[in-house]
């Protein structure tokens, strides 16, 4: 497994480098120009000066290379000054986003903690409501509470975001005004007060968000629970003796899990991408939102980093799912 | 005197398994597949009943509605004294102990993420309260029981091969000493090299610890070897129920007849004067069985009679049953019935 874990991490070298250069010049030679935005207005030798001091003047293949330097050994030496006081990326120039002429991973800093918390309770309550529909949809396949289940899922497939959340506010803001309607960035959480008014404004965005999310899982928990429901050795198992919670819980359930683990470990990076469109309905100031901001100004440092690091994280939890199905399922040797 | 005779292990009462079919946009109850359709036998301590027939003939069903592993639709079975086709669902677990099974495919009857040494001690964490060392104790005895080699405890099923895991399969449905197993094509799965060492198996199993067999199979050959009686169904109804040495030298209904002829002769000199039935035509739906006799439509010596009445399981000859007119006719010509005959065989001597 380790000799699988390094090989697959080696690997992952050549498949980012070649992801990097593709994301890099599908951004660069999009139409649109940060230099479009200055007014005509400016003479042209301070419109040059401009363009200079952002270094776009310079071939697109002088900036990748840059860029690779940056991303690769400037930013993670930043970090590592940040937490042991070291030197490294002193004088070095990080990678500035052109809207704000700040450093891009400080932006990322502020905005990723938002993303976290909304779409990872998203996620976290999606996979909480769709394993029990899932597994009970199986248990008692075309019963009432299986249609229930199947429609459900079907709402949630099919019924886009910025519909779903949209309905949400209607209902639970604007007529029954449970929760606000608006995420506020800005709420720190330091008594019991705060909590209460932070849990009542991620509410919306989480409902709308696990709605999607455990429609999904439910359908694939679901299937999984089937296909081993009618194996043999649960029939083993029923004539072992055992009671009926054993025989779902322990031999169904726990061989069923496999492959809805690794559908939930593949489905991580996106919570690290942020929902665009959830996130600009509710105001959450995240990840996608920035992204979103980025691509309108043609802020391209910060389209293409943000890019690259979803690339990552989905190389990542994708070798992340196949060392887990090793791990859980003893028929798979990797070595 | 007949009371002196011991009472049978298992008795199978008109067990009927009916499937049902949905259908139309309402998904409304339109029929039943009728899979095992009033079968009774009996099966006394320590005996082997072979259960033969072709494919989807209901043998398998009949294994699993005597374990109730499916809820069977009629009938009554009842093992070792009690009925358990009406048990209730605590009481069936508290019974499970008695009555095990094997099963055809023992890769697929495995649990894949389950070691061989929780495979076979699971039973025991269910329906005993020893300690580990106690249950492990209990593991090593089985595994030797079988032939396996201790060291594989803490394998997983796939790293054995076929005959090694139908071994696990047998361990594990002995751990809890049972009565009654059902063998439900334990060997079909195998190379031919390696049934031959678990049929064997069982058979030492049987006299070590006194195990009653149902051993399913359409292995003719197989099921010579091992049964002592041997029961032909067809399209879910018993055709034929004799002891193994009558049944094989002269099968009485004609489909048994047909299904025997199948039997490969080694002998090429015998081979070449071999007499072979071919039946003609498919088996009918067990949703949709014929009218009278269920094997009328293929019978080569069907005649008017068997087309409207079906025929009952009546005994024909000591210890022979068979469901067919021609001998119905027989048997009310000769005096060969008496009552008194036909209910102590019905007991089932041993053979």
């Amino acid at each position: 497994m380790l000799t699988f874990t390094l090989r697959r991490l080696l690997l992952a070298i050549p498949t980012l480098l070649a992801i990097s250069l593709v994301i890099f010049l599908l951004v660069d030679l999009a139409p649109g120009s940060p230099m479009s935005e200055i007014p005509l207005t400016v003479p042209p030798d301070v419109r040059q000066r401009m363009i200079e001091a952002l270094g776009a003047d310079q071939p697109v293949i002088v900036r990748y290379v840059l860029w690779l330097r940056q991303f690769f050994w400037v930013e993670p030496a930043t970090l590592f000054d940040g937490w042991f006081g070291t030197t490294w990326a002193e004088g070095e120039q990080r990678i500035l986003s052109w809207q704000s002429r700040s450093p891009v991973f400080t932006i990322i800093g502020q905005r990723l903690p938002q993303t976290l918390t909304v779409i990872g309770t998203a996620y976290l309550v999606g996979i909480l409501i769709a394993l029990p529909i899932g597994i009970y949809s199986a248990y008692r396949q075309y019963s009432l509470f299986d249609q229930g289940g199947t429609l459900f899922a079907m709402i949630g497939f099919s019924v886009p975001t910025f519909f779903s959340g949209t309905l949400f506010i209607i209902i639970f803001a604007v007529w029954l005004g449970w929760f606000p309607t608006k995420y506020d960035t800005q709420l720190v959480v330091n008594d019991w007060d705060s909590f209460i008014k932070q849990i009542q404004q991620m509410a919306l965005p989480v409902m709308t968000l696990g709605l999607a999310n455990a429609a999904a899982i439910s359908r694939y928990m679901r299937s999984s629970m089937l296909d081993n429901m009618g194996m043999d050795y649960v029939r083993t198992a029923r004539a072992k003796g055992l009671s009926e919670r054993t025989v779902v819980l322990k031999h169904v359930l726990r061989n069923s899990l496999i492959p809805v683990v690794t559908v939930i470990a593949l489905g991580i990076p996106a919570i690290f991408g942020g929902a665009i469109i959830t996130e600009n309905l509710f105001g959450v100031n995240g990840i996608g939102a920035a992204l979103i901001g980025a691509i309108h100004a043609n802020d391209i440092p910060m389209v293409q980093t943000l890019a690259f690091i979803f690339a990552v994280l989905i190389v990542l939890f994708n070798l992340i799912a196949d060392v887990l199905y090793g791990l859980l399922d003893p028929r798979i040797r990797y070595d | 005197m007949r009371d002196a005779s011991p009472k049978p292990l298992v008795q199978v009462t008109d067990l009927k398994m009916h499937f049902p079919i949905y259908s139309g946009i309402f998904r409304r109850h339109s029929g039943d597949v009728k899979a095992v359709d009033g079968v009774s036998f009996d099966i006394q301590a320590g005996e082997t009943l072979g259960l033969v027939g072709e494919s989807g003939c209901g043998k398998s069903t009949v294994g699993r509605a005597l374990l109730r592993l499916y809820e069977i639709t009629a009938g009554k079975v009842v093992i070792d004294g009690e009925d358990v086709a009406s048990l209730p669902p605590e009481a069936l677990r508290k019974k499970r102990p008695t009555m095990q099974m094997v099963f055809q495919d023992p890769q697929a009857s495995l649990n894949p993420r389950m070691t061989l040494a929780r495979i076979i001690s699971e039973p025991l964490d269910e329906h005993t309260d020893w300690n580990d060392a106690r249950k492990l104790e209990r593991v090593y005895e089985l595994m030797d029981a079988v032939g396996l080699n201790r060291r594989f405890a803490n394998r997983f099923p796939h790293e054995f091969s076929g005959g090694q895991r139908q071994r696990i399969g047998i361990a594990r449905a002995l751990a809890l000493n049972p009565k009654f197993i059902v063998c439900d094509e334990p060997i079909a799965a195998l190379d031919v090299s390696i049934q031959a060492q678990v049929v064997n198996l069982l058979e030492d199993l049987q006299e070590r610890f006194g195990l009653t067999y149902l051993f399913i199979s359409h292995d003719l050959s197989m099921v010579r070897h091992i049964a002592d009686r041997v029961a032909v169904m067809y399209l879910g109804k018993i055709a034929e129920l004799s002891p193994r040495d009558a049944l094989y030298s002269l099968p009485l209904h004609p489909y048994a007849e047909a299904l025997l002829s199948a039997v490969n002769e080694p002998d090429p000199v015998r081979a070449a004067t071999r007499k072979r039935i071919i039946l003609k035509g498919d088996v009918p739906s067990p949703a949709n069985p014929p009218l009278g006799c269920n094997f009328s439509t293929r019978c080569p010596r069907v005649f008017d009679r068997c087309r409207v009445e079906d025929p009952a399981l009546r005994q024909v000859e000591p210890g022979r049953f068979v469901a067919c007119h021609l001998y119905d006719q027989q048997t009310a010509a000769g005096p060969t019935g008496a009552p008194e005959v036909n209910e102590r065989n019905q007991q089932g001597e041993l053979q």
